[in-house]
């Protein structure tokens, strides 16, 4: 049989040395927060359940972090000893696969059961628990391609949603019918979502036609919108300011471009604007 | 001639091992040089009938995912409206059972012809054909079903209860119209002269319209249970 | 035989051209065909991919020729926002079903899992020109959807209710692309059926004498849980199709529910559950991510253990977590939606085996990376894509580590974090599985060798390249950069950019060296060196055909009979360091 020529250790080498300085390489950006120019990190958190989600991602970074480091050094490192190696010694590695199986089962297994126990905690805090009773109620409305929002006026009612009564040319973007239907008559739409700072917000999410999503970065929340499901979200910002609201499930040609803001202002701010919104 | 049978020719099998299937991979079909398999001893382990074990799970886990939706569906919202069944369905059960009788009798009678024990193949197509026959009245009854429920105003879409219904009995009868193409093919290999029908055809294929009929009478209760 | 017999083979050898390249019964023609329509879908999404990230980083630019495709959807060559997220539906569409299922399970199973346990054929050959046949046919239904109407869907691969079901009030391409989309993968399911039936009903009734499944290569093994998984999956998804098309066509209402206001027309259906479409989407979803991964796994474990003149450091663990992968893959579907609406609850209760999945997925690579020690790994085109299997099978998983817990997931959703955790494993793992297949059996295939000089540098620019494209998806998705959108000008997109410049100069980069693959592929296959009947003097019944590429009925008439394990490496014996499973011989001392 033709014996093959076998190819030298250069391909190993060079495969050690390439496939180390791409992790190492990889591991730069996550720790500066950059990459070419760019800021790439999560913006500051403004919310209050944020902080656990932000440690348990940073917790997440590290293992996984480690455990990348770790095991493209090692391939790199055995690829160089024994890669081209012609006609050495075969050697097991010392235990054979006996340890390393417990290892994997063993740590692997307490990380992954931990860091599942830990976020259980973060994510029964936004899901679990229902908005509190003093919690101020809005809706929003995702329709192809924007939000629309709705407070309930001074009667503290929402009217009832009409879908077939949706006129946008005429701004009735919820289909409301104020002529049958009285706590619809004081029902304030806005196209900008604006919230008093340290107050719990009761989000009641309405989707108008297809799926669409609701995410806010700096709140640490995010959750999809189903037509004919009553979802709904609660969170309290922390810090005054304008946020970015974007469309994270595909809608349709629009996606991109459905935004919206979360304007947080003073308590005071807020009744000032709320005012002025009833009064047009 | 018409007398006396041939006497079996000796087919030499191949020694049993411990591993693998015994007969080498693929090479199963040994044969008498005339091509008659009348006289062979079939060898154990053919394909056809793990292939139609793995085809039926495919199958079921099918009405399994249906039969989630409809559940789902249910709970979805509030606009379940029951509906009754037509009662041309019991008697298609019956038809479909009945079928499934007369294919293991006709089993019986091909074997016995396969095997030399019997001379003539009038028997065993005769419920062959009661079978299939068994099996058209099943498929027309389902549409005599279905024109039961037009009938009474109960299209696809007219709600979730009418919609499950058409699709649970219309993908099920989609597959008793394959069996019967599996039973064509059964008796025209049997009554080829070359008498080509292998046992594991005919044991694939009854393992398949044996099933159907279960399936049916499954599918039945959940009609009747949730519609 | 004993005398007066004949021996009746499954089917003659072919004698036309069309028997014989066509409409061919044989498994190897049918595997080929599988790869050339896996290299057709895959050049097709690679293309669509480029369209895309340069319309990302320049929207304004035309690209020429794209107006002649799409008057509609690109005039003057400029990409439009829905047009965008057509290219997009379609390139996740053929590269999930027709690359990703086709080329490591279908045209390498074909191939080389009856000659891996010594079979003729596969148990149903006629099923088997039938799947391929089937999947061409769904091929050209996809395909279609760029030419009719006003083109493919938008609603991307995963075709998310009431979106995709409410008809072409919806979005451009959501009238007839969207149900020749649906028709389309109906049939590419009933095509994987007839496959994966073929493929179990082969393994386990056609191996050879003394081939027990024991015996059986990991590759085999992969291939036969894969076909298990792909049973299973692909009977959910085929009714998931069909309920889909009713709703679009015949206006029931599984998916939509009352009051849809779509365009302005209030939509007639009522009742429908939008989250029905997606756990039955997802049920079969996830396991077709494995159903991409597995094989390619096996591929890689195969070739190493060939390469390394060593055997793993345990077998029996590689197989069993394959099957633990296969058996947990059908828990965990409830991860893609751990936002969706569904019950809270359920979202720990997906993500508890989702984070188990860590664990076999760890211990194989343990052994691999184990099994490398103290081995005397040959450094070739296979064995390099190999090693950059697992580096990238590495770095894929870790990120699934992040998304597996619902409470980041709430952070990292829908983010170029998730595009990037997938793309890393699915497509340049799976790929690079493809790729170190292709390397190593293409001598047997063809009886030529691949040029190792392109093969090499294919492969490095490859590692680079892909490496330099989806690990800055990972920042971005950090970032909070929403993915599927079509052009990025929300706020805090705009100071991104910079990133999806570098991506998509290193995506152009890495797309132009996959030509140096390309180029090997076609010029080795007429002006290869020619190859010796085993090259890499591997144990595995396919290298004990009697000629490259093997006779049509793979062993010209012999019963093999198989002896050992495909293991036997680094032992002493007369070809050398190993043992062929057909050899009597028994091993001498390990030296």
């Amino acid at each position: 049989m033709i014996r093959r020529k076998r190819e030298g250790p250069m391909g190993g080498k060079l495969f050690a040395v390439v496939v180390i300085l791409i992790a190492l390489a990889s591991a730069v950006p996550v720790i500066t927060h950059t990459f070419v120019g760019a800021t790439v990190a999560p913006p500051e958190d403004i919310s209050t359940h944020g902080a656990e989600i932000d440690k348990q991602m940073d917790e997440t970074m590290i293992e996984a972090g480690l455990s990348f480091l770790a095991a493209q050094i090692v391939l790199g490192l055995f690829v160089w000893q024994f890669g081209g190696r012609k006609d050495g010694p075969l050697k097991n590695f010392p235990g054979g696969a006996k340890y390393l199986v417990l290892a994997a089962v063993l740590l692997v297994g307490a990380e992954a059961i931990a860091l599942g126990a830990i976020g259980t905690k973060a994510w029964a805090k936004v899901y679990f628990q229902p908005a509190s009773a003093d919690a101020l109620p809005i809706q929003v409305q995702a329709g192809q391609f924007a939000f629309y929002f709705r407070y309930a006026g001074p009667d503290g009612k929402f009217g009832a949603l009409h879908p077939e009564k949706i006129d946008e040319g005429n701004s009735n973007f919820f289909g409301l019918d104020p002529e049958n239907d009285i706590p619809a008559r004081d029902d304030i739409q806005s196209g900008e979502l604006v919230i008093p700072v340290n107050k719990e917000i009761h989000l009641m999410m309405h989707a108008k036609d297809v799926g669409h999503s609701f995410y806010v970065r700096e709140l640490r929340i995010q959750q999809d919108f189903v037509p004919g499901l009553d979802l709904s979200l609660h969170f309290t910002a922390t810090k005054v300011g304008k946020y970015e609201i974007v469309c994270t499930q595909l809608c349709g040609l629009g996606h991109y471009n459905m935004r919206g803001y979360l304007t947080v202002v003073s308590q005071e701010d807020f009744d000032k604007w709320l005012k002025s919104q009833s009064n047009t | 001639m018409a007398t006396t049978l041939p006497p079996p020719q000796t087919v030499e099998e191949q020694p049993r091992s411990t591993h693998g299937n015994g007969l080498g991979g693929g090479f199963r079909h040994l044969a008498p040089a005339d091509n008659n398999l009348r006289a062979v001893k079939d060898p154990a382990g053919e394909p056809a009938r793990t292939g139609i074990w793995v085809g039926l799970s495919a199958i079921a886990m099918m009405f399994a995912a249906l039969t989630s939706a409809l559940y789902v569906r249910e709970g979805a919202a509030t606009d379940w409206q029951h509906i009754a069944l037509p009662p041309i369905l019991y008697f298609n059960t019956l038809a479909l059972i009945a079928s499934s009788i007369a294919l293991e009798v006709a089993r019986r009678r091909v074997a016995a012809f396969m095997r030399n024990q019997e001379a003539s193949q009038s028997p065993a197509t005769l419920w062959l054909n009661v079978t299939m026959g068994l099996g058209l009245v099943f498929v027309i009854g389902q549409y005599f079903a279905w024109l039961k429920l037009r009938s009474e105003g109960l299209y696809l879409p007219t709600n979730p209860n009418s919609s499950f219904f058409y699709v649970f009995t219309g993908v099920h009868v989609v597959h008793v119209v394959g069996g019967l193409g599996g039973l064509t093919r059964v008796m025209v290999k049997f009554r080829s002269s070359a008498r080509s029908l292998r046992r594991s055809t005919i044991d694939a294929t009854s393992y398949y319209w044996h099933f159907m009929g279960l399936l049916w009478l499954y599918l039945l209760f959940v009609l009747w249970l949730k519609l | 035989m004993a005398e007066g017999q004949v021996h009746v083979a499954h089917h003659g050898p072919p004698t036309s051209f069309i028997r014989k390249h066509v409409f061919s019964l044989d498994h190897k023609v049918i595997g080929k065909q599988y790869y050339g329509l896996a290299l057709v879908a895959v050049f097709t999404g690679m293309v669509l991919s480029w369209i895309m990230r340069i319309h990302l980083v320049w929207p304004n630019s035309p690209i020429p020729g794209l107006q002649w495709l799409s008057k509609v959807g690109a005039p003057g060559g400029i990409v439009t926002p829905e047009y965008y997220l057509q290219l997009m539906t379609m390139h996740g569409t053929l590269m999930v079903f027709f690359v990703l299922t086709n080329a490591p399970f279908a045209a390498f199973g074909n191939y080389f899992l009856p000659i891996q346990i010594g079979a003729e054929d596969m148990a149903f050959p006629r099923f088997n020109m039938m799947s391929f046949w089937t999947t061409f046919v769904a091929f050209i239904i996809l395909v279609a959807a760029f030419f009719v109407g006003d083109g493919p869907p938008l609603s991307g691969w995963t075709a998310y209710a009431p979106l995709s079901a409410v008809g072409g009030d919806s979005g451009p391409g959501e009238a007839v692309g969207q149900t020749l989309w649906g028709l389309s993968i109906f049939v590419f399911c009933i095509a994987s059926l007839l496959g994966a039936l073929n493929f179990i009903a082969t393994t386990l009734d056609l191996r050879t004498k003394g081939m027990t499944l024991a015996r059986m290569p990991i590759v085999s093994w992969a291939w036969f849980i894969t076909s298990c998984i792909s049973l299973l999956a692909f009977a959910v998804l085929l009714p998931a199709c069909l309920l889909l098309i009713l709703d679009r066509l015949a206006g029931t209402s599984f998916f939509i529910p009352s009051g849809l206001n779509v365009s302005d027309h209030l939509q007639p259906h009522q009742g429908g559950s939008p989250l029905l479409w997606q756990h039955l989407f997802w049920f079969f979803g996830h396991p077709e991510v494995y159903i991409a991964i597995l094989p390619a796994i096996g591929i890689v474990s195969h070739i190493l253990i060939c390469n390394m003149r060593k055997p793993m450091l345990s077998h029996k663990a590689i197989i069993y977590c394959m099957m633990g992968i296969g058996f947990l893959s059908y828990m965990v579907w409830g991860h893609h939606m751990f936002l969706s609406g569904m019950n809270p609850f359920s979202a720990l209760v997906f993500s508890f085996p989702t984070l188990m999945i860590t664990i076999p997925a760890t211990i194989m690579t343990l052994i691999w990376l184990g099994s490398l020690y103290g081995s005397n790994l040959r450094i070739n085109s296979a064995s390099l894509f190999c090693i950059g299997f697992i580096s990238m099978f590495v770095s894929g998983g870790v990120s699934g580590f992040f998304l597996a817990q619902p409470s980041i997931d709430i952070y990292l959703h829908a983010t170029y974090f998730v595009v990037g955790h997938f793309h890393m494993v699915m497509g340049v793992a799976a790929i690079m599985g493809v790729f170190a297949g292709t390397y190593f059996w293409f001598p047997k295939m063809t009886g030529r060798m691949m040029s190792e000089t392109l093969g090499k540098w294919h492969f490095f620019l490859t590692l680079i390249g892909t490496y330099a494209i989806f690990m800055p998806f990972h920042y971005l998705g950090l970032a909070g950069n929403v993915r599927r959108y079509s052009a990025f000008t929300d706020d805090y997109l705009v100071p991104l950019v910079p990133v999806h410049k570098f991506i998509t100069y290193a995506a152009l980069f890495t797309g132009a060296a996959q030509l140096i693959f390309i180029f090997n592929l076609f010029y080795s296959r007429f002006k290869g060196a020619p190859a010796p009947d085993n090259p890499w003097e591997c144990t595995s019944l396919e290298w004990s055909t009697p000629s490259s590429p093997p006779p049509f009925d793979n062993f010209g008439g012999q019963h093999l009979v198989v002896y050992h394990d495909p293991y036997q490496y680094g032992v002493k014996s007369s070809t050398g360091d190993y043992l062929m499973q057909t050899s009597p011989e028994r091993a001498g001392e390990t030296p």
